[in-house]
């Protein structure tokens, strides 16, 4: 009844074009923005339920955003390019450990060249670009190997990124600027002068972030390369028949993905974090990434962001309810549940709609225009 | 300079080793083989064999039995427990997910490994229980020829041992009998099968089972090795290279895919990791696997893949 | 489907209506982050389970700290950094006055938490880990590395190895190898070996062995080539076992192996059986067994059935690991409430308390630690409070001491403290404290 498009009439390509043609998704999609921006950081601002202490914005709302930012970037790729990926936390630590060296200074000496290149301290938002930009350079590289090796075996191959970066930077203490523990601080989070360091200034920063690079993705996959991307996926040999270069479009796809992962992943340690360790960009991550593009839905952006709740989500309240309803038990029974019921939901949801919540979604819709009349 | 008798010693220790990281390996290929489904809870049942293996026979030593009969009576229950894991297994999950992409059953089988880990160490304990099945001390073979002699550790000869058999055991199972042919018809092509009157759920079990008694076998050399705890999940990620460089579907491939692994990673370690700071074997075995794949799509005894139109 | 949708909606709501704060009380809220679950469990149950038996035994018998009882609430971190992190939003605001400190065990997570327990104003009791930088309270006002940091450990073990050869001057030329867990909480102690390596003229070699720790065979082969002197463990959870017996594989003898307190319990010796025997490893001030306290605790905890561990566990290593923990904890609130009064306290306060703790051989003695721990005095400048330590020695059965008491040298540590923490204060701005106008 209210999910009616009837009456919307389209008198130009343009509007025929549109990200949202309807206009209800069009007010939905407003009204989450306007809480998103407007709504939580008023709440906030006069610790209003449910954010009189920043247990769900620190906890919650804040890696709910990075992450979900991080599963657009997967999502680009084994959801949209088709090749499966188990490395992204090796490139949430290349963006994370390359914005630190520029954030803090980079300088190689070059001896036998009697030469050093120093590149000053950068403003930390150039700093966090950079370092996704790093990551898809990195990203194309390893992505070469996917013209040639496909499937499963691929998924694999990409683990030799994640264990070889783990690596990298535990052991060669350039990156960490010679810690002693080999862990590194975030420099401060400095923006135009603007410090962001409250839990809603960070929350405020990473919001923006998402919805830039959303907005910017969501526009992509519609556009040329999206489609190349799509046909790589459905059937590589037929898509080089019709002319579309798997090499550039693959490569495409690594890089862009690559790029929005290290973004993320530079996030997640500068404002998320504060102080990180390769450990937390282990290969745990990068199923959990994996999990989110999956559970949410391959090839959607809203999936990537419903997906990254539920895996984020989940556990956190599967842990609190217990104790919150004062059940007497103890904290390892409850850890062990929490991973039986996990474990069972996924696989519930998989064979349930093995297609994920993006696809609940779209039948939702569906159900919802024939609401209350379905004949 | 590198002496001869060191570099010996690494090399057979890496390919002892290596024969180790397949009995894990071989799990992965038999399911991988008979239904498509990459089974990354491979280590989890590992674990949950060894729980229910070590757990059993403490409890049935301090009943009173005697060594001999509590290790058949424990290694009996571990085989019913994996058999009742198959069953549930292919009854809740992979049933139901039959024709679905190799991705969707991949992850559902990272959830069936969530539940078996919870599963496993609520009703078994999460603590390090000890295992000794096999001597853990080792041989010095050619003490007159190199200086200290060549080490082989006991363990790793039982492994191998171990291993041939298990191979041979599964070789002669898919060949000669009648449930190994059915089994190589479902893997061939399901729903093919299933026309011809082959029960295929009852062969996803059987495989299942398979594999859990592999994942026993592995558990059962691996426990001695590190005593029965959770990080022996960790296994998983070390038997992945080796199955992908011997090819998914290939039992010989996952044991030369597990020598070239074993021999590789620890000669790296050994005489490049020392002059570039160390800890290199984890990702030396996957650099190794994507090097082999690069040449070979499909790992060197992998089915080849064939794409048309 | 959309009514899944809303109730997906519903419950992430009420996620949010669990965080807010419980209702005031005369109580005083202690988080306890542990992992029971996991990789590091084996090692991290025993633990939890020391820290949870001693508040309850501070309650069930004292009824509290002078009348202020304690709320316990355990979290489990999974030895995850970001698990951990979440664990300390959740917790630390709850009780009427919030968290009283935070306990990590675990150096990842408190090398995230450093920052935040410091706007937070929470202190961050680190015992025998963490941060060996941050024994400089002028800098880390709110970290309390107790008893000892990685790099007082290093020393001690340094000293150990100079009495068993004969001399700090028969150091000289030989080769010490460390065995680490290649992570912050193993790569600690090596700037601290290599300044002793340069000072005593010993050849240091450092091993990392990639997390977990299941697969050392080629560290071990290159030992065995290498044939160091001695092997510093720097383990944690399954490392440690398997290092003993891969140890044993390749005939290196374990007598000349030295693990670090974190690789000196039970769990990491009964995996490998008989093959354990020689092994050593130093002592975090105390060792295993009963003294006068576990009598309490097994009165007023185990026989009302309150108890969180295996009866028969009680008194191993770990366990009392986490009591000594727990206790310096509580007394640290005690402290804080002579000057503040006797009613549930603030972070901040509690901080005061544990930069002025003060333990004396008597007070130790009338609590029932008696044996386990020495005199430990707290002040700005030295957050750590005690650096001693003993080696112990597994004889197969239990752990047996087998040396007097070891200080470590401040005057090699403290360069090093002084020269890093100064680094940290300089890279996050921070003004040092004067310590000499703290009272």
């Amino acid at each position: 009844m209210l999910y009616r498009e009837a009456g919307q009439f389209k008198t130009t390509y343009a509007e025929d074009m549109a990200i949202f043609p309807i206009r209800q998704d069009r007010i939905a999609l407003g009204i989450l923005l306007g809480i998103a921006f407007i709504g939580v950081p008023l709440l906030a601002d006069f610790d209003i339920w449910p954010f009189g202490s920043d247990y769900l914005l620190r906890a919650i709302l804040l890696p709910f955003l990075i992450l979900a930012l991080a599963a657009i970037g997967v999502n680009i790729l084994v959801g949209y390019c088709g090749q499966i990926s188990l490395g992204s936390g090796a490139f949430m630590a290349i963006g994370a450990y390359s914005a630190y060296k520029l954030g803090t200074g980079v300088h190689i000496p070059l001896t036998w060249l009697d030469f050093a290149i120093s590149i000053p301290p950068l403003p930390v938002l150039l700093a966090i670009l950079l370092g996704g930009l790093t990551a898809a350079v990195v990203g194309i590289l390893f992505g070469i190997p996917s013209l040639r090796i496909k499937g499963l075996y691929l998924a694999v191959a990409t683990l030799a990124a994640q264990f070889f970066f783990d690596w990298v930077f535990l052991r060669v203490s350039w990156f960490t600027n010679y810690a002693p523990s080999g862990s590194v601080n975030a420099p401060t989070l400095d923006f135009f002068g603007l410090n962001v360091g409250t839990p809603i200034e960070r929350y405020m920063l990473c919001l923006i972030f998402v919805t830039a690079f959303a907005v910017l993705v969501k526009n992509l996959v519609r556009g040329n390369l999206g489609r190349q991307w799509m046909a790589i996926r459905d059937m590589d040999i037929a898509a080089e028949l019709i002319g579309i270069r798997p090499l550039y479009a693959k490569l495409t796809a690594f890089a862009v993905s690559s790029f929005i992962i290290g973004v993320a992943g530079a996030l997640w340690a500068f404002v998320y974090l504060g102080s990180w360790e390769p450990l937390a960009f282990s290969i745990d991550r990068s199923l959990q990434l994996l999990f989110m593009v999956i559970i949410g839905g391959l090839g959607s952006i809203m999936g990537s962001f419903v997906g990254a709740a539920f895996i984020l989500i989940l556990p956190i309240l599967l842990n609190l309810i217990p104790t919150q309803l004062g059940v007497p038990l103890s904290t390892e029974t409850i850890t062990h549940l929490e991973f039986i019921i996990f474990g069972s939901l996924i696989c519930f949801l998989l064979i349930k709609e093995p297609h994920g919540f993006a696809r609940l979604i779209s039948i939702g819709k569906e159900k919802l225009r024939l609401w209350p009349f379905p004949y | 300079m590198i002496a001869l008798g060191q570099f010996l010693e690494v090399l057979i220790g890496g390919l002892m080793s290596g024969v180790l990281y397949s009995l894990v390996a071989l799990g992965f290929v038999l399911i991988f083989k008979a239904s498509g489904v990459f089974n990354f809870a491979q280590g989890a049942m590992v674990l949950l064999a060894g729980l229910a293996l070590v757990r059993s026979l403490d409890l049935l030593v301090a009943w009173g039995f005697p060594v001999w009969a509590a290790i058949i009576l424990g290694i009996g229950f571990a085989a019913v427990i994996m058999a009742i894991t198959a069953w549930l297994i292919e009854r809740f999950v992979i049933g139901p997910l039959v024709n679905q992409d190799a991705l969707t059953l991949f992850m559902s089988t990272i959830g069936v490994t969530f539940i078996l880990e919870g599963a496993a160490q609520m009703i078994f304990g999460s603590d390090a229980y000890p295992l000794r099945l096999f001597p853990t001390d080792a041989w010095f073979l050619f003490e007159n020829l190199f200086p200290g002699g060549i080490l082989v550790n006991k363990l790793d000869v039982w492994g191998g041992f171990i291993a041939g058999i298990l191979v041979a055991g599964l070789a002669i199972f898919f060949e000669r009998t009648k449930t190994g042919r059915a089994l190589r018809a479902v893997a061939d092509d399901h729903l093919a099968a299933q026309s011809v009157g082959i029960p295929i759920s009852w062969i996803w079990f059987v495989v299942w089972l398979a594999a859990g008694l592999v994942a026993l076998v592995a558990a059962t050399v691996w426990g001695t090795k590190l005593g029965v705890q959770f990080s022996i999940t960790f296994l998983a990620l070390k038997a992945l290279p080796v199955l992908i460089i011997g090819g998914l579907t290939s039992i010989p491939g996952a044991i030369v895919g597990g020598l070239i692994v074993g021999a590789g990673e620890k000669i790296a370690e050994v005489f490049l990791g020392s002059h570039i700071g160390g800890g290199i074997e984890y990702w030396f075995a996957y650099v190794l696997a994507l090097a082999v794949l690069l040449v070979r799509p499909q790992g060197l005894f992998g089915e080849r893949i064939i794409e048309r139109i | 489907m959309l009514r899944n949708k809303l109730m997906l909606a519903a419950a992430i709501l009420s996620g949010g209506a669990f965080a807010s704060p419980a209702a005031a009380q005369n109580e005083q809220f202690i988080p306890i982050l542990s992992y029971r679950t996991g990789a590091y469990a084996v090692n991290g149950v025993p633990y939890a389970n020391g820290v949870a038996d001693y508040y309850n035994l501070v309650n069930e018998r004292d009824g509290g700290i002078n009348g202020v009882k304690l709320l316990v609430e355990e979290c489990e971190t999974g030895y995850a950094t970001d698990k951990g992190v979440e664990c300390y939003e959740r917790l630390k605001g709850k009780g009427p006055t919030g968290a009283a400190f935070i306990n990590p065990l675990s150096t990842g997570i408190t090398f995230a938490l450093t920052e935040k327990t410091t706007t937070d104003k929470i202190p961050i009791i680190t015992m025998g880990y963490g941060r060996a930088d941050s024994k400089n309270g002028a800098v880390f006002a709110y970290n309390f590395p107790l008893l000892g940091t990685y790099w007082s450990a290093a020393d001690i073990a340094i000293q150990h190895i100079a009495k068993e050869v004969g001399g700090v001057d028969k150091l000289k030329g030989k080769k010490i190898s460390l065995l680490f867990h290649d992570s912050p909480y193993g790569k600690e102690p090596i700037p601290m070996l290599q300044v002793l390596a340069k000072k005593h003229g010993f050849e240091f070699t450092p091993i990392p062995v990639t997390h977990p720790g299941v697969e050392q065979k080629s560290q071990w082969l290159a030992i065995r080539q290498n044939r160091p002197d001695y092997v510093l463990v720097w383990g944690w959870g399954v490392m440690n076992g398997t290092a003993v017996k891969e140890a044993a594989a390749v005939a290196y003898p374990r007598e000349k192996m030295i693990g670090v307190w974190w690789s000196g319990a039970e769990p990491d010796v009964t995996p490998a059986g008989d093959q354990a025997t020689g092994y050593k490893a130093l002592m975090l001030q105390h060792g295993a067994g009963k003294f006068p306290v576990h009598a309490d605790i097994e009165k007023h905890v185990y026989a009302k059935g309150k108890g969180a561990s295996e009866p028969g566990k009680v008194g191993e290593v770990l366990y009392n690991r986490g009591m000594v923990n727990a206790m310096l904890g509580v007394e640290a609130i005690r402290k804080a409430q002579e000057k503040f009064g006797k009613k549930p306290l603030t972070g901040e306060q509690v901080r005061w308390g544990l930069e002025n703790l003060n333990l004396s051989e008597a007070r130790i003695k009338e609590m029932g630690f008696e044996g386990m721990l020495k005199p430990i005095k707290i002040s700005c400048s030295d957050h750590e409070g005690a650096r001693d330590g003993r080696v112990q020695q597994w004889d197969g059965k239990g752990w047996k001491i087998i040396s007097d008491w070891y200080t470590a040298n401040q005057s090699d540590t403290e360069p090093l403290v002084n020269d890093i923490s100064a680094k940290y204060a300089a890279e996050k701005n921070i003004q040092p404290r004067d310590c000499s106008k703290e009272s």
